[in-house]
């Protein structure tokens, strides 16, 4: 009796989370302009879709920028954590607590604090505007903080010793640093990177109020579309997404437990022998 | 030498370092200082004092958002105790699940339910069929809180499933060997222990739904107008004025640092909590 109510309570939970994206899904092969009236099926929101030029830029636009805000926040971050690590515990406490403050901030009141600096400098030095480069500037910021924060366990994970193995084995810092140490905290680095891009992707909050009206991010264009008419392109664009980030999160998954088996397996190798 | 070398590996943070005092350190110092003056550069007191005018703002936005939480609560606790008792193998495909809708576009996932609570939306077509309604639902403060709960109750399960599956089964077994109940287990072991979760469930639903304005945007309409709405219209909407937005950022951000402050209180310092 006791199961059967767990069972029905998870159902309901998952059917309130799923019901809603099932009839976006549903509702982008309607034709018609309905959302609510079923009107026989058709692909040609999708067509429309990649015909609207505004949400063919404003995508590469999001890709381009979750892509080169996630490089170098990885690049950044990484660097950071291994200073961190290498620091006394007051200033390394000190540097992490503000490394922290875009996460534990509203994302609203970072999107406004940059946006009053990016407009502030512009109005004092002059040439600076919304533009891309300043939602650049702006994701590297947020993002950083979560790169640290999947480096940081996989630094103090590491065993000290295997760096200290590698310079008494002849290798020069830099080659041991490659060779050791990177390949050690990989697996926080991949994570790190993985997260920038997907915070990046989906941003809206701060893309809003630091990107100018020419480098609009794929949230801008939907929050726009949402706010006047709204046509079942959103649903189509919604669908593709959808889509896009269960296959992702798929594969990363079935990697992670592949990964999770290879260690496990390892793992009792070492114990036999 | 190596001593030297590991003390110069410090200076690889410089650039962050930097970093996090150009854009984090000084746009923070510039809420204040434009909370502080004037349009025209001049100090004043006068942003903070006009804030008083919107209590009634920051009261609803407090009373919304303190309601999402609680539900998020009450539907996630339960929803975390069943998943961390299933297998573990099962567990990875139920969190899987329960992560995937956070990784779909906020705004679409609150554009479903604009479409799903409309006038002549499914809801109400469903409800015409068994003679009731049409119901108004959509720009309403219900609709709001729902999407609030839709949007962050994610944020509450994970934190709590991932405390309680660390959960020493060993205490569990002791309290039932001493005589204890399954209900005295519930309140007395189960629960106390899995607090570290329930704070940071509670902080993590609270602090985006309070300063959100997409959700009462979205399904409240332009009625049920919250903090996050009246920030954004200073800065990109009709009534431009930073100084007065940032004055209200500022609020925003000492409620919030209070309310985190409060939910410290309840926590015993564990950590990493959030770790999937």
């Amino acid at each position: 009796m006791k199961k059967f109510f767990s069972k029905v309570y998870v159902a309901f939970i998952f059917l309130f989370l799923y019901a809603p994206i099932a009839v976006l899904l549903v509702f982008s092969f309607n034709n018609s302009k309905s959302r609510a009236v079923w009107h026989g099926f058709t692909l040609k929101w999708y067509g429309e879709l990649f015909r609207d030029e505004a949400i063919i830029n404003a995508f590469i636009t999001t890709l381009l920028v979750a892509t080169l805000a996630a490089i170098i926040a990885t690049l950044l971050g990484t660097l950071a954590a291994i200073g961190f690590k290498n620091m006394r515990k007051g200033p390394r406490k000190f540097y992490m607590q503000v490394n922290n403050i875009p996460m534990l901030n509203p994302e609203i009141v970072t999107g406004v604090s940059l946006m009053l600096l990016f407009v502030y400098c512009g109005r004092v030095l002059g040439g600076m505007e919304l533009s891309f480069t300043t939602l650049l500037l702006a994701h590297v910021t947020f993002n950083v903080p979560y790169v640290i924060l999947n480096v940081m366990p996989k630094l103090q994970q590491m065993d000290g010793h295997l760096y200290e193995a590698a310079l008494d084995l002849g290798c020069k810092p830099v080659q041991a640093f490659f060779k050791v140490v990177l390949h050690e905290i990989m697996p926080g680095i991949v994570s790190g990177f993985i997260m920038a891009f997907t915070l990046s992707f989906d941003d809206f909050v701060i893309s809003y109020f630091t990107s100018g009206a020419k480098s609009q991010t794929l949230s801008i264009i939907i929050y726009a579309m949402t706010r006047k008419r709204i046509s079942p392109k959103i649903n189509a664009l919604s669908s593709i997404m959808f889509i896009t980030v269960f296959v992702l999160l798929l594969i990363v998954n079935l990697r992670q437990n592949k990964e999770k088996n290879a260690s496990k397996s390892k793992r009792k190798g070492m114990l036999r022998s | 030498m190596r001593k030297h070398s590991k003390n110069k590996k410090k200076y690889l943070s410089a650039i962050y370092i930097l970093w996090m005092l150009v854009f984090t350190i000084i746009p923070l110092g510039l809420v204040v200082y434009f909370s502080l003056t004037t349009i025209d550069g001049k100090f004043t007191f006068e942003n903070l004092k006009n804030i008083g005018e919107y209590t009634p703002v920051f009261l609803s936005s407090i009373k919304l958002s303190a309601i999402s939480t609680a539900l998020c609560l009450l539907l996630g606790y339960p929803f975390a105790y069943i998943i961390s008792k299933v297998k573990a193998s099962k567990q990875v495909i139920f969190m899987i699940f329960i992560m995937l809708p956070m990784w779909i576009n906020f705004l679409l996932r609150t554009y479903a339910w604009m479409t799903l609570l409309e006038n002549n939306g499914i809801i109400n077509r469903l409800l015409s069929f068994i003679g009731i309604g049409p119901v108004h639902m959509i720009n309403t403060q219900g609709a709001v809180v729902l999407g609030m709960v839709y949007n962050f109750l994610p944020y509450m399960i994970i934190p709590i499933f991932n405390v309680m599956t660390k959960i020493d089964k060993s205490y569990i077994e002791a309290a039932q060997d001493l005589g204890a109940n399954n209900r005295r287990v519930m309140t007395r072991i189960i629960f106390p222990l899995s607090m570290p979760g329930v704070v940071s469930g509670i902080t993590m639903v609270f602090v985006p739904a309070v300063s959100t304005f997409i959700i009462s945007t979205m399904l409240g309409g332009g009625s049920n107008m919250m903090i996050g709405d009246l920030i954004e219209l200073q800065f990109l909407g009709g009534s431009y004025d930073p100084n007065l937005g940032s004055a209200l950022s500022l609020v925003l951000m000492v409620l919030i640092l209070i309310s985190m402050g409060i939910m410290n209180e309840f926590d015993s310092g564990e950590e990493d909590v959030l770790a999937v």
